[in-house]
């Protein structure tokens, strides 16, 4: 029994962007919808639940002047689906995945549902290629690995997206040619999304990106929508095509906002914040796209970014995403504010794929016990900082002292770099030995003995 | 079962609503829409049935065909779990990876264990014996490590009329018959959300050895007990429950990865199979099962992960093994209640959460225990919880429910993550309760100063922990010199005893003696300094030796 050409006229109801549709049956769950009003404009909709009576549609548009009995609703038969192929690739889109670049319509000949099936686990190949950012304070000491989700969390006015587009611009693993970057923008501003836009098709990246916008004036029902289109077009160009994808979601706590905006609407019992309770299923539903298929040649990477909202890391969103992902960036205020770029707070970061991404083969064989010595340094730093703030920098022992200057030229020399300036992993760690060689050898409790005769004299 | 049982009346996500022109159960299993998805009725009234779906409803229709099964959601059990990949419905992933690709798709079904693999039967006993629930017929070899009995099920006795001879069987054949006609296969099927039943259940007094210091020592496990583990993301839950996987001393090993990441679980899949056990030599693969249900599988299926590992977890108890059961996450699993709660418009208790969460988790723990079993023998089943807390709050409903119901709770310590000191359990606050059976064992296997010394150990972190505050206020060069030292000796302990390296070979286990050596050394250390000090001479503590003591090969 299909619904396809199905055609309703008349809602019973009309709240925000939810529209109750009656005296249709046998509407399937999630089926696309088309809702045209008296101005005669189509608004695209999705069913949320349905019943032998009629359904509930959500709707990605705008419905303010939308009136009930002038309202039809049209029934595809069938859930949303987006066209995928390798013409994708420096192509614009809208959040809905309509092009925004002024072209027809890519003609890509597959069409697939965009909730896409989770991979069985089974088939799932660990992730343990290192991908080289250029980027010390993450090559060093928070490693990606292709196939990793791993997200920034970030505040407001901090400089995120310089560097997604850094990491976007600069990211590079041996042997890997074909590189994709898929960008969704989730309730940007319209100037950041431009910026994005300019900045990575300057950079030459413009034949392997694919962008969807979902701007912040657009429909947040729509918001739901964009990052799924996204990763759908991620799995064509990773595991049908071959490339590794980068994945930009920029930003989750607008999708967050947008599926409690939802879940108000229907009336669903709230958890935390008025978040909806299966906030995490949903997050997960996401970011559980990424990864590699064995016997497959390609990957995603996804770098999510989430703004904390009022700087805390507490909050449902970055709470339930950092439960999801595999570690997190975390970008600090105060870093900011010395005048460090990029402000990576090196000690709640996290990268947990980065142990077996590592080492001797992959990056370098002092990679570990470096990245091991530098968090324990940096973690004295903050104590000794603590203590100066309290008792004053004269008071301090010559051996916490030695850890300010450290913890200085730590911030000045690796920490620090400008947004254009790529460095090898080699250079990154040998940056790192030059800082640590502030310290007094026996500090360097962390680093195994031959790999200290190794590298720390020289 | 392919009789039509009723229509779809409405969908909302995986809660769906039917009118059944049969009689339903509560907790039947029942098949949805068309494409059959698996699903499990809930609720009931005298109209309709409420069923959650275990798999992704999208396109399912009011109208849509309702099929019953009769049965509930039950578990298959016998010979070809070990090694088993398995989802939170007990669909074997292996298998369903062969017949459907790298993606799972919808209303795949297949049976978890597998049909036509032959095993060696043994028999054991001999046609025209009485026999009872729990007896041993026979056993199969079913790992190079594990035998398996073959043991009549719960509620059936008789007398033997026939038992197969020694030969290949698969898990249907029929291998023994009683004389009422019933005939007995290696295959049983067990209710997930019922506990299998025992001759007895007993005090469990025996510690579990994990070969981590800090909990071996510190806060210890006991065989048959429960534990809880909250951290919050990035304090290593995961490493640290790889560890036990790996390290302790249990005859069978189920993970219930429930809700959390694939790359996690894959990671298992990938090293488990490789892992030498470091007692049998043998692969660790031979006796570990994993239940994989992750964050983006189906919500219910991951309520059901749980109970289908835990029966499993009795099976294998029943058999007469000590099994450790590592579910992760609680707290996922407590998520899924919650959708499932608020789909079905419940009312809700704190934080969303609904009213009977507790009660819920105490179903889950009060299945540990160490028991005699139907047949007379000893079996365990340990189980661990990790809960991830929101925010890394302990107050929350899931930890704070969850430590009612348990003797043993590991907390990790966000800022001895940050330090990275892995486990980081933190000594403050957590505990454990020590029966006296665990000190005997320890005094009796390793030294009769065990627990001396460890009280001794406990009160020494405390001190220096208080002394650690008071550094923060005055700074550490105001304090007089036996405090400083105390500091400096903390901190050596931290590095030398408490943090241990889960990637070193030489440190990733640590065996009991050795804990004791090193924890003596410490100790002994202290009360050396401490007497120098007292005595105005120079102190001779060597750090820098103690904290490389635990990697370099015992003298």
């Amino acid at each position: 029994m299909t619904t396809a050409g199905l055609e309703r006229r008349g809602l019973a109801e009309l709240r925000g962007p939810l529209a109750f549709v009656e005296g249709v049956s046998g509407i399937a769950f999630h089926e696309f919808v088309d809702l045209v009003g008296s101005d005669g404009e189509t608004r695209p909709g999705r069913v949320l639940s349905t019943t032998e009576k009629g359904a509930i549609v959500e709707v990605f548009g705008v419905t303010d002047g939308l009136q009930l009995d002038a309202s039809r609703v049209r029934f595809h038969g069938r859930p949303m689906r987006f066209s995928v192929g390798l013409e994708l690739l420096g192509r614009v889109f809208d959040g809905l995945g309509r092009p925004r670049d002024g072209l027809p319509p890519p003609a890509c000949e597959e069409r697939r549902t965009i909730n896409g099936s989770p991979i069985n686990p089974c088939r799932r190949a660990y992730p343990r290629d290192f991908l080289e950012t250029g980027i010390s304070s993450i090559d060093a000491l928070n490693s990606i690995v292709l196939g990793q989700k791993i997200p920034i969390f970030t505040e407001s006015g901090l400089a995120h997206d310089d560097l997604a587009m850094q990491i976007i611009r600069q990211a590079r693993a041996p042997g890997v040619e074909r590189f994709a970057v898929v960008f969704a923008a989730l309730g940007l501003p319209r100037d950041t999304a431009e910026r994005y836009l300019t900045g990575l098709q300057a950079s030459g990246a413009r034949g392997r990106l694919v962008a969807f916008l979902n701007l912040a004036d657009d429909p947040a029902a729509e918001r739901l929508i964009t990052p799924r289109l996204a990763l759908t077009a991620a799995e064509y160009l990773a595991f049908d095509a071959g490339y590794h994808v980068l994945v930009v979601l920029h930003d989750i706590t607008n999708y967050g906002e947008a599926l409690r905006e939802i879940s108000a609407a229907r009336g669903e019992v709230p958890s935390r914040k008025g978040y909806p309770g299966y906030l995490y299923s949903d997050l997960a539903s996401l970011f559980e796209r990424a990864g590699r298929i064995a016997g497959r040649p390609g990957s995603i990477t996804q770098i999510p970014i989430v703004t904390l909202p009022s700087g805390d890391l507490t909050h449902p969103i970055p709470d339930l995403t950092g439960y999801v992902t595999e570690g997190q960036i975390v970008l600090d205020r105060e870093i900011a504010r010395r005048g460090v770029y990029p402000p990576v707070a090196v000690l709640s970061s996290l990268s947990r794929l980065m142990s077996d991404g590592i080492g001797e083969g992959r990056t370098r064989d002092d990679h570990s016990d470096v990245a091991k010595q530098l968090y324990a340094a940096v973690a004295h730093v903050q104590r000794a900082r603590g203590l100066a703030s309290i008792i004053g920098v004269e008071e301090l022992t010559e051996i916490e002292r030695t850890y300010l200057r450290f913890g200085e030229r730590f911030e000045r020399e690796l920490l620090a770099q400008a947004g254009d300036e790529s460095r090898t992993i080699a250079q990154t760690l040998d940056r790192a030995w030059s800082v640590l060689r502030e310290l007094p050898r026996a500090e360097m409790i962390r680093v195994r003995a031959p790999i200290l005769e190794k590298y720390f004299a020289s | 079962m392919s009789d039509i049982a009723g229509r779809i009346t409405e969908i909302s996500g995986w809660v769906v609503r039917a009118r059944a022109n049969v009689p339903l159960a509560l907790r039947e299993v029942v098949l949805v829409g068309t494409e059959r998805l698996i699903g499990e009725v809930i609720a009931l009234d005298r109209a309709e049935a409420t069923i959650q779906v275990y798999e992704e409803t999208e396109g399912v229709a009011p109208g849509d065909p309702l099929f019953a099964t009769g049965d509930p959601l039950s578990i298959e059990l016998g010979p070809g779990l070990l090694g088993g990949i398995f989802d939170g419905m007990q669909r074997p992933l292996r298998s369903l990876a062969d017949a459907e690709g790298d993606f799972i798709g919808r209303g795949a079904q297949m049976p978890s264990l597998d049909r036509e693999k032959l095993w060696d039967f043994i028999p054991e006993v001999e046609a025209g014996r009485e026999v009872h629930e729990g007896d041993v017929l026979g056993r199969v070899l079913e790992t190079p490590v594990l035998a398996h009995p073959i043991a009549v099920p719960p509620g059936i006795s008789g007398k033997l009329a026939w038992i197969a001879s020694a030969g290949p069987r698969r898990i249907m054949d029929a291998i023994a018959r009683l004389d009422d006609g019933r005939e007995l296969t290696m295959l049983q099927k067990w209710r997930a959300r019922v506990r299998r039943p025992v001759r007895e259940h007993l005090v469990p007094d025996a510690p579990l050895i994990t070969g981590q210091r800090v909990l071996d020592t510190f806060f210890p496990l006991v065989r048959g007990g429960t534990a809880a583990m909250p951290g919050g993301f990035g304090t290593g839950k995961t490493v640290t429950q790889h560890q036990l996987c790996r390290w302790a001393e249990a005859d069978v090993i189920i993970f219930v990865g429930c809700g959390e990441r694939g790359n996690e679980i894959t990671q298992l899949i990938d090293e488990l199979p490789r892992l030498v056990d470091p007692r049998t030599k043998r692969l660790l693969a031979e006796r570990s099962i994993l239940i994989a249900n992750t964050s983006n599988m189906p919500v219910s299926a991951r309520e059901a992960s749980l109970f289908t590992g835990v029966t499993i977890g009795e099976y294998y108890r029943d058999l007469g093994y000590d099994v450790l059961l590592l579910a992760d996450s609680l707290s996922r699993w407590a998520e899924a209640l919650r959708e499932i709660s608020g789909r079905l418009g419940e009312m809700p208790a704190e934080e969303g959460y609904p009213p009977y969460l507790s009660s819920a988790l105490a179903a889950f723990f009060e299945r540990a225990g160490s028991v005699v079993t139907l047949s007379g023998g000893h079996g365990s089943l340990t189980i661990i919880g990790a809960i991830s807390p929101p925010a890394g709050d302990l107050t929350e409903p899931v930890t704070r429910h969850a430590a009612r119901f348990v003797r043993t709770f590991w907390t990790l310590d966000r800022q001895l993550a940050g330090a990275r000191v892995f486990p980081a359990v933190s000594t403050r606050s957590s505990y454990s309760e020590v029966p006296p059976g665990v000190t005997s064992w320890w005094s009796e296997n390793v030294s009769p100063e065990w627990a001396a010394t460890r009280d001794g150990a406990l009160r020494f972190l405390e001190e220096a922990s208080l002394i650690e505050e008071t550094a923060r206020l005055v700074g550490v060069d105001s304090l007089p010199e036996r405090e400083r030292y105390l500091l400096q000796l903390s901190s050596a302990f931290q590095e030398g005893f408490l943090q241990q390296d889960a990637y070193d070979a030489s440190d990733a286990c640590c065996a009991p003696a050795r804990q004791m050596t090193l924890l003596e050394t410490f100790m002994r250390a202290r009360s050396e300094g401490l007497e120098q000090i007292g005595k105005g001479a120079p102190v001779s503590t060597d750090f820098a030796a103690l904290q490389r003591m635990k990697t370099e090969p015992p003298s």
